[in-house]
């Protein structure tokens, strides 16, 4: 009895890191099924499985036992050719450390995954990649290095790259670690904007009130899921930064 | 994924990085430029060899008494003596591949005019040593059949011993008595200018004089010759016209069948073999030479490669998470070394053909590009990018992606 709005089903994952002789356990036991146009943030503290977890929905790192079906799809023992053409196509990746190609332009940076893309004609790419950075804010920084951009406006290069190819999930590893609140608002909104048009977005952070601006939130501790409950207040980003804009008003009024 | 598209990210990540591009490429620009440097060096060298040795006349056959097989050269007049005048009449009559035949004395003799003396090699010959050595006559005339037969006191100078005896290569001497040995010689004609050979001889230093006044007014005995020369009607018949006059002296000179030739028949083409086995070796010894810094220049590759893969680890890292496939990888990296190598090629080529043409011009010596060694180094080379490009790039797309990822 497939639901057709499952996107991600994971059960009984397990994985298990060998140092020397000793194995040290990552993930005991995981299951968790993601739906369709699902905003989920994944908290707990560092070492407790979540980057893990992170990198095996990720189709980055393989499990040592369970099961991982994309779209009913099953992920698990597939070549790491197929793997590379299903991040490719179906995903996008935004890292803390925003990962984007130095001395490379910002719309260069954007291009990239559709260089690996076969179905996609080399006349689109600029228009394809000029559009992702329009729809993050970008519009104007399309020749700006990576050198010349803000961290904020690195990350958002980071979100467009991510967005070129139209994926159905947004992978998102700690992407406000690196960035001031006002900013990691501003990221959120775009999260918040992208979710609402319809792309799942799977979060890890270590932030509370970032995870405010999920839909909902597992917490992992010691390689399990102990929380998987939905955000009672959901915050907007829209509003928040409205919020702020007008506290550094009176401020200055003051 | 598309090539082109892998020649894109090549090129743009070749841009990203001039100067480590750069150097990478100086190793094969180098390497290119000296295998073609080296190449034509050693090839203009041989040419010019093969250039002198066929201006000796390409078809002549050198009679030596002796059975001196070891110099091949005849030890002048101390040696053995076993030709005669006879046997150059015999060649003349009854060898039918022979064209040209003259005999040869040769001494070296002080020669004065006036109050100038000048020490110098006499060569006593008939006409036909003029024929086989394609000499010719600048001013005035060669001598006649009839003061060849009558020992006429007549010569033919070179304009070295014009130089030396009248101080002015200008002067005209047709006419001028010198003293050869005390005999007064009457000048008749002046060689036209012949220039130094391959080993450093002058050969205008030199006074021919018909072959009977030679053996008769100035050798110690009239009745050996110190060589025949003579030649054969065409190249290809040197070989056969060579046994054809060994036949005849053996005849002549009443040689038993088991018995060695008192004499050696040597022709231009076995010193030509000789002189270019020489430059051949010569030439493979630079071009190895050449070679072993192009194959440097390809290790410089590798290593610069190695540490490129290892400091751009997070970029394939990068490329792998948003969908790089291992061979796109794989194949990203061969373009770089691939370009690096043809690109530092063509470079090469310039260079290599830049410094041959300095070499040529200041250093006189002749140069000769060929096409072979052209499209050789720059083969090489491109092979060697391939060779050297294949490790790290393979290295860079066994990377694991997450590893790659990590890694700062």
């Amino acid at each position: 009895m497939k639901n057709p709005e499952n996107l991600i089903t994971v059960k009984n994952l397990v994985k298990t890191y060998k140092t020397g002789t000793t194995e040290v356990p990552a993930l005991s036991d995981v299951s968790l099924t993601i739906d369709k146009g699902e905003f989920l943030a994944i908290m707990g503290a560092s070492g407790s499985g979540k980057s893990t977890f992170m990198n095996i929905l990720g189709c980055l790192d393989n499990p040592t036992a369970g099961t991982y079906t994309m779209e009913g799809i099953d992920v698990l023992g597939r070549s790491r050719d197929e793997l590379a053409e299903l991040r490719n196509r179906k995903l996008g990746f935004v890292f803390q450390s925003f990962n984007i190609l130095p001395r490379t332009s910002a719309l260069e940076n954007v291009e990239l995954p559709l260089l690996y893309n076969n179905t996609i004609s080399p006349k689109d790419y600029g228009d394809k990649a000029l559009d992702a950075l329009k729809s993050v804010g970008l519009g104007d920084r399309v020749n700006a290095m990576p050198n010349e951009l803000s961290g904020g406006q690195q990350q958002r290069v980071a979100i467009a790259r991510s967005l070129v190819n139209d994926p159905i999930v947004i992978m998102a590893d700690e992407p406000t670690g690196n960035l001031d609140s006002r900013t990691s608002y501003e990221i959120m909104q775009i999260f918040q904007k992208l979710n609402d048009a319809g792309i799942t977005i799977v979060m890890v952070t270590h932030e509370p009130d970032i995870a405010q601006f999920a839909k909902t939130n597992i917490v992992f501790k010691d390689g399990k899921i102990i929380a998987n409950e939905a955000v009672k207040e959901r915050k907007n980003a829209t509003e928040e930064l409205k919020l702020i804009a007008q506290l550094s008003e009176e401020k200055s009024t003051t | 994924m598309r090539t082109f598209n892998l020649f894109k990210v090549a090129f743009r990540s070749l841009m990203r990085n001039k100067l480590r591009s750069f150097l990478i490429m100086l190793g094969i620009i180098i390497g290119v430029a000296s295998v073609i440097a080296m190449l034509a060096i050693g090839e203009g060298s041989n040419q010019n060899i093969k250039a002198s040795i066929a201006s000796l006349g390409t078809n002549s056959i050198m009679v030596y008494p002796g059975n001196n097989m070891s110099g091949g050269v005849s030890q002048g007049a101390a040696s053995n003596k076993t030709l005669r005048i006879e046997d150059v009449d015999a060649i003349k009559a009854n060898c039918d591949l022979v064209n040209f035949v003259s005999p040869v004395d040769q001494k070296r003799a002080q020669v004065i005019y006036g109050s100038q003396n000048w020490n110098t090699t006499i060569l006593g010959v008939t006409n036909d040593y003029l024929a086989i050595r394609s000499l010719t006559i600048a001013q005035g005339s060669t001598f006649t059949v009839n003061e060849d037969r009558t020992a006429a006191k007549v010569c033919l100078v070179g304009l070295t011993v014009v130089l030396n005896l009248f101080g002015d290569e200008n002067y005209n001497p047709i006419g001028e008595t010198i003293r050869i040995n005390s005999i007064p010689v009457k000048i008749i004609g002046v060689l036209t200018k012949m220039g130094q050979n391959t080993f450093g001889q002058d050969q205008d230093d030199i006074i021919i004089a018909p072959f009977s006044t030679v053996q008769k007014r100035m050798m110690s005995s009239s009745m050996y010759i110190n060589s025949i020369l003579a030649s054969g009607k065409s190249e290809g018949q040197v070989v056969d016209a060579v046994d054809e006059i060994s036949i005849l002296l053996r005849e002549k000179h009443k040689i038993a069948p088991s018995d060695d030739n008192d004499f050696t028949v040597r022709t231009q083409s076995e010193i030509s073999t000789v002189f270019g086995t020489i430059s051949k070796v010569m030439t493979i010894l630079l071009a190895s030479i050449a070679g072993i810094s192009l194959l440097v220049g390809g290790i410089g590759i590798m290593n610069i490669m190695l540490v490129s893969v290892t400091e751009r680890t997070h970029e394939i890292g990068i490329r792998m998470a948003i969908g790089a496939k291992g061979k796109d990888i794989l194949t990203q990296f061969m373009i770089e070394s691939i370009v690096i190598s043809f690109v530092g090629g063509i470079f090469g080529i310039v260079l290599g053909i830049v410094a041959s043409q300095l070499v040529a011009k200041f250093g006189g010596w002749p140069v000769v590009i060929t096409i072979s060694s052209v499209l050789l180094s720059f083969l090489f080379s491109s092979a060697i990018g391939l060779f050297f490009g294949w490790y790290p790039a393979r290295k860079a797309a066994a990377l694991n992606p997450i590893d790659a990822l990590r890694y700062e």
